[in-house]
């Protein structure tokens, strides 16, 4: 059995990685890393990560890193990328760092359309801090603060976040929605992300459907029957925008 | 073209001139003479100048400038700035100040070397937009650390150019987060300073440097850099605070900075800092005209506390009392009693939070204590 080749930007000491069995973290980072390598940016890429599990990537790859607070990953690679726009800034954060505490500075980078890449793994819940309701939490799905099933009545609906980022952002911006249970798209639409900003044309936004067997509370069989016949029905998978045209091979 | 942009960038100022500017103008000189290279920053009186002065100059200097969409991000991205190595700094009041707190708390822990400039309004809350000595405690002691910052209160113009440059100059040596407390009457007043390129008086401006991003190829072997502000166990986090606090303490004294006036036979020592230290002195002299034998004592760095400096001073005075005079309630002397802990001299105080003290006031106050 040939085992399968690590990519050569993952930072061998931190390995194995401080995920949850079952978690989706581990396939992003992967096929992030099998990009980096694929466009050849180890060298200048600058990968920053927000609190939450995201933050359990800080020393993953072997590209220079940093970690802010929780939100705040999004104006830190912001200031990174103006202060050095020759460097290739990706920004990794959660559904509630990107969507809630940080959804100011995401809807204002995207409205400025600022020349970096931000990937956003959507598990529907808090999952670092024990299981929370998230932005992204379905209709009737329980967690911790919805322990008797998410009522839009009283929170609202989940939110869609490539949908309303495709409508702030101007022309060259990419966006999209991908999922785990999809590798190979999955690995196109980074590398639509990381080329649209090495080629500098706009801001690029990557939503990424992810599993959280932990705090779902799922065995392998219910993980991947709630990413692939529940939230995939509700979060459309698609390129919503994209400089390369859709279905960019 | 390269020698031209050297020149360029070492000539901001030429010649020293004399000028007559507001506070918030002295600051913008002192930002290019610091060879600041962007800012960022969100509107909030009474530092707004500060960025309308930038953005003017900016493009004649090929600096850089972002209107972030709050306190918070403009922090963060100074701070992201800085991690890749160019000199950033920011600007704010009041509850725009409570915000930048959590970037400064990043600063903190990573050791950025964050510069901002603090023009205090009045609090709490919105308050008023012009003056006050409110944000000394949240500007030294803000967020949920150590206040392992300098901060360096001003009195004049001067000062505010002074402290502009040798604050960039201090954060980028020591890497810890360093501020310039004004206030709004600071900010706006005109006053007479006098502009210099720093090097005319031999300071040497220091050079950035990257965190990240930084020289060598990953890929041929350089080790990346890993950086966080976040620890798994009690004791790494403790180990680091140590190591910050051991640190802090041993440049402490090349940082301190005070001065004082007529305290040598003085039985009555004035503290204060910032523009009132200007009232302050003005009383002494006005004091000792009447017979009353008045100091006055300022602390320049507000963080560290210049505790030695003071002790030595009241120890040498014929002090029986001292005043405390500021216009919070209580937020110096809060520091200044910690600072001074075991001295036996009465303490009054004349609290005025945000509002301006004038000589007459101290004067009135002296009077009603001797």
């Amino acid at each position: 059995m040939v085992a399968p080749a690590t990519p050569k930007s993952w930072y061998l000491p931190s390995k194995p990685h401080k995920f949850c069995p079952g978690c989706g973290h581990g396939i992003v980072l992967k096929a992030l890393g099998e990009t980096i390598d694929e466009l050849d940016i180890q060298d200048k890429t600058i990968f920053g990560c927000d609190i939450g599990c995201s933050l359990l990537a800080w020393d993953f790859l072997a590209c220079d890193s940093t970690q802010t607070h929780h939100g705040r990953t999004t104006p830190v690679m912001v200031g990174i990328k103006r202060a050095r726009p020759e460097l290739i800034t990706i920004g990794y954060m959660g559904d509630g760092g990107g969507y809630s505490i940080g959804s100011q500075h995401l809807l204002n980078a995207a409205v400025r359309n600022e020349k970096v890449t931000l990937i956003l793994v959507n598990n529907t819940n808090y999952g670092m801090t024990g299981g929370q309701m998230a932005p992204t939490t379905l209709p009737g799905q329980k967690t911790e603060t919805s322990p008797y099933g998410r009522d839009p009545d009283l929170t609202g609906y989940p939110t869609r976040g490539p949908e309303f980022i495709s409508e702030l952002t101007p022309e060259g911006a990419y966006v999209a929605r991908a999922t785990v249970s999809k590798y190979k798209q999955l690995r196109r639409f980074l590398r639509n992300a990381l080329r649209n900003q090495i080629e500098g044309n706009g801001f690029s936004f990557v939503e990424v459907l992810s599993t959280c067997p932990t705090n779902w509370r799922t065995n392998a069989q219910q993980t991947w029957h709630f990413l692939e016949d529940e939230m995939e029905q509700y979060f459309a998978v698609g390129e919503l925008k994209s400089p390369f045209g859709r279905g960019d091979k | 073209m390269f020698l031209e942009v050297l020149i360029s960038v070492q000539k901001v100022i030429g010649e020293t001139k004399k000028a007559f500017l507001t506070g918030n103008e002295a600051i913008v000189w002192g930002c290019l003479a610091a060879e600041a290279e962007i800012m960022f920053g969100y509107p909030i009186t009474p530092q707004n100048e500060i960025m309308h002065y930038w953005t003017r100059l900016a493009p004649e200097y090929g600096k850089g400038f972002l209107q972030t969409e709050d306190e918070i991000s403009a922090g963060f991205t100074v701070c992201g700035a800085i991690q890749g190595g160019i000199k950033a700094f920011t600007a704010t009041a009041g509850p725009g100040n409570v915000l930048m707190q959590e970037p400064f708390g990043m600063a903190e822990a990573m050791r950025l070397p964050v510069f901002a400039v603090i023009q205090q309004r009045g609090g709490p809350s919105s308050g008023t937009v012009i003056y006050s000595q409110q944000e000394v405690s949240l500007t030294a002691f803000g967020g949920n650390g150590e206040g392992h910052r300098i901060v360096y209160s001003t009195a004049t113009h001067q000062e505010l150019y002074d402290y502009t440059i040798k604050g960039f100059n201090t954060a980028w040596k020591y890497r810890f987060p360093t501020f310039l407390l004004g206030d709004g009457y600071q900010a706006k007043m005109r006053e007479p300073l006098e502009l210099y390129e720093p090097s005319e008086r031999g300071i040497e401006i220091i050079k950035p440097h990257a965190l990240i991003g930084v020289e060598g190829y990953i890929s041929e072997g350089r080790e990346p850099q890993h950086l966080r502000n976040i620890y798994s166990m009690e004791e790494e986090l403790y180990d680091v605070v140590l190591g910050f606090e051991a640190e802090y303490n041993s440049i402490k004294n090349d940082i301190i900075e005070y001065s004082e006036f007529q305290c040598e036979d003085a039985e009555l020592i004035i503290i204060s800092h910032g523009v009132v230290s200007r009232a302050a002195e003005d009383a002494v002299t006005a004091l000792r005209s009447q017979g009353v034998k008045a100091g006055s004592f300022r602390p320049i760095t507000l963080r560290p506390f210049p505790r030695e400096q003071l002790l030595n001073i009241i120890g040498k005075s014929n002090a029986k009392k001292i005043l405390i005079a500021e216009s919070a309630l209580g937020q110096l002397e809060r520091i200044v009693k910690n600072e001074i802990y075991g001295q036996t001299l009465p303490i009054e105080t004349l609290f005025m939070p945000g509002v301006g003290i004038i000589d007459y006031d101290i004067m009135q106050k002296v009077k009603s204590i001797l």
